[in-house]
């Protein structure tokens, strides 16, 4: 049984202008140590998605409106905020994407750190210290031992990005959910916070949901992808055919528009028009209306299912692009 | 003349270190010498930490120098009555590197977007027709649909507020940008569409720019020149294609031979 099962998710926001789908019936799965990635458009879903599993939604006006994520046994959008708080930062750590709002400004990294330690883990002050000194260490913060009483303000945005990533996994959870943890690092610190990772995962058999634009990272640490669009995912596969044998358009595209791939001088390549509107019903393949390929079939239906293409490799049944 | 010129440019904090114990000096910035020419984009690169950030702060005086000087245009900015400072600041504007700490959450994307426009066209103030338009535009330039117009920064996607911010700092157009980790936020094909737009706003408008990012490729595409800084100095400086093929400090060495590479 996988660790982590996530079947047909909907979160809702209801707002003055109507009902925002952000994340519209997505299924998945995560195994122990192993990590998957999502991929996508900016604003398709993949944050409200992990929040959702950790019930961060603000609500009103977000709602989960349907759907299970069953971990450990319990369905995680079922909890109460009681049982919720057992299991948010200690058995699933999550690093977010704006390490602003979730660093308090008024309070010293080192409390920030050893507090999950003595509520969860009834470590004392001088253990949880060491332990969050020897984490900063390892998540390459120089000088830790004296720069572990700074506030937030005091370090670079790299810095606290790394804080971020040291809070998530001091308290060496089952599963990390990792919302863009590495846009502030230069290149050389990436390296080290994801061979961190890696080395968690193999010592404790920690699970990795990393969510990232930077398509060469998801192949050097993915196993398997999602690639969202509009709140659903459109294909899923295992990380290798995601590159080599991209199916959907939208996977496509998306490969096409990497900067690195072209040349200097020229106009770089972008994916025409824009995402549909979220707070309308969208029929048919979602990516329709910016597709290359699409024909007049693609805009028919209801959310085309996901159909298995090669082994483990799932895409979106768009009748005018995916030929079975 | 260059356009702009920073000279012997230095910020050191004082960290405490402890009660008893002398507070420790961190050469955030130290003794930087750089001259930029009007219409050009230098990329800003360098480990975490080195100070590019605290850079970008010093040019925009919103930190003091412990010493030397920013000079724009033959200017020294530090000379410079408030009042001058305020009436060139729509001139030069900074995309921070955390979004949503640097919009306001109070105010609609209307108006955040149409208050900066109103520094450069104050006359708009009067043809809100003519004014939302504008605003409709900018946001269309940075793939943002203009029917979210009314909406408040929580509920927008983190990379969505990354586009916000530049529109922003675009409206009230700026000759001199500096960008700190503008697009890393952003999707592949919206990175593409805003270095596009960069782009061509520095081929027709001469906009100079300063583009700090830890994406390398991103770099060489964008930047005229590369400028490597490690520990508060500048290492290295030079044309963006030679800095690439011929990286000549350890620093520049390191930071290209990390760049993750697609694998299959
Ligand atoms: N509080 C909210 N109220 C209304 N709409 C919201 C709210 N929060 C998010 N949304 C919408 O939900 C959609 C999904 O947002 P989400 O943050 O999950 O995107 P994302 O895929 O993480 O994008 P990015 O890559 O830019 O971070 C977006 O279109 C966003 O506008
Ligand atoms: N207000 C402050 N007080 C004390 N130290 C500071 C302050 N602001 C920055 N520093 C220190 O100055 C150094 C340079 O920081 P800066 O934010 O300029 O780095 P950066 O190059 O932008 O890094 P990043 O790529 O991680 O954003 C860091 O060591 C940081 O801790
Ligand atoms: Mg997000
Ligand atoms: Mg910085």
């Amino acid at each position: 049984m996988p660790l982590l099962e996530v079947r047909n998710l909907k979160t809702y926001f209801h707002t003055r202008e109507g009902v925002v789908r952000a994340v519209d019936g997505v299924s998945f799965d995560v195994e122990k140590g192993e990590t998957v990635g999502i991929v996508g458009e900016s604003g398709s879903g993949k944050s409200v998605t992990c929040y959702s599993l950790l019930q961060l939604i603000p609500r009103p006006p977000g709602r989960i409106e349907g759907g299970q994520a069953m971990f450990d046994g319990k369905n995680l959008l079922k909890l109460s905020e009681e049982e919720m708080r057992k299991i948010r930062g200690h058995k699933i750590g999550m690093i977010f994407q704006d390490p602003m709002t979730s660093l308090n400004p008024y309070m010293k990294i080192s409390s920030q750190l050893i507090e999950p330690l003595q509520l969860h883990k009834g470590m004392g002050k001088t253990e949880a210290l060491e332990r969050a000194v020897a984490e900063l260490d390892a998540v390459g913060i120089p000088d830790a031992k004296s720069r572990i009483d700074s506030y937030p303000h005091e370090f670079s945005g790299g810095m606290r990005q790394r804080v971020m990533i040291a809070m998530a996994m001091i308290s060496r959870p089952e599963i990390i959910i990792a919302d863009e943890p590495t846009t502030a690092l230069d290149v050389t610190i990436q390296k080290q916070v994801l061979d961190l990772i890696k080395t968690r995962q193999e010592d404790l058999g920690t699970a990795v949901i990393f969510i990232t634009h930077d398509l060469a990272v998801v192949s050097e640490v993915c196993d398997r992808v999602n690639v969202m669009y509009a709140g659903r995912f459109v294909e899923c596969a295992p990380v290798e055919a995601i590159f080599t044998e991209p199916r959907h358009p939208y996977t496509q595209a998306l490969q096409k528009s990497i900067p690195a791939l072209q040349e200097k001088g020229e106009d770089l390549y972008t994916i025409p028009g824009l995402p549909p509107d979220l707070t309308k019903p969208i029929g048919g393949c979602a990516f329709a209306p910016r597709c290359e390929f699409a024909v007049e079939n693609c805009a028919h239906g209801w959310q085309p299912k996901l159909v298995e293409t090669g082994p483990n490799h799932w895409v979106q049944h768009c009748r005018g692009c995916v030929t079975v | 003349m260059a356009y702009l010129e920073l000279e012997n440019l230095t910020k050191h904090f004082r960290r405490r270190t402890g009660l008893f114990t002398p507070p420790e000096i961190v050469k955030a910035v130290d003794h930087v010498d750089l001259s930029i020419n009007e219409g050009e984009i230098i990329g800003l690169v360098g480990e975490s930490g080195c100070g590019k950030s605290t850079l970008s702060r010093l040019i925009m005086q919103l930190l003091m120098p412990t010493e030397g000087s920013v000079v724009l245009q033959g200017k020294r900015l530090a000379d410079l009555t408030p009042e001058e400072i305020r009436k060139r600041r729509r001139d030069f504007q900074m995309i921070f590197q955390d979004p949503y700490a640097s919009l306001n959450p109070r105010m609609t994307i209307f108006s955040t977007i149409a208050e900066a426009v109103l520094t450069r066209h104050p006359d708009l103030g009067k043809d809100w027709d003519k004014l939302t338009a504008q605003v409709s535009l900018l946001m269309e330039q940075v793939g943002l649909d203009s029917r979210y117009i009314r909406k408040y920064p929580h509920e927008f996607s983190g990379g969505q507020r990354q586009r916000i911010a530049i529109a922003r700092a675009l409206a009230t157009e700026p000759k001199l940008i500096i960008a700190d980790e503008p697009v890393s936020a952003l999707d592949v094909s919206i990175q593409s569409q805003i270095l596009n737009l960069l782009r061509h706003l520095q081929r027709d408008l001469n906009l100079t720019m300063i583009f700090i990012t830890h994406d390398l490729s991103v770099v060489r595409y964008i930047a005229d020149r590369i400028a490597v800084m490690e520990k508060g100095k500048i290492v290295e400086l030079g044309e963006s294609e030679s800095v690439f093929k011929n990286p000549q400090s350890p620093c520049a060495q390191v930071l290209l031979n990390a760049i993750p590479k697609i694998q299959f």
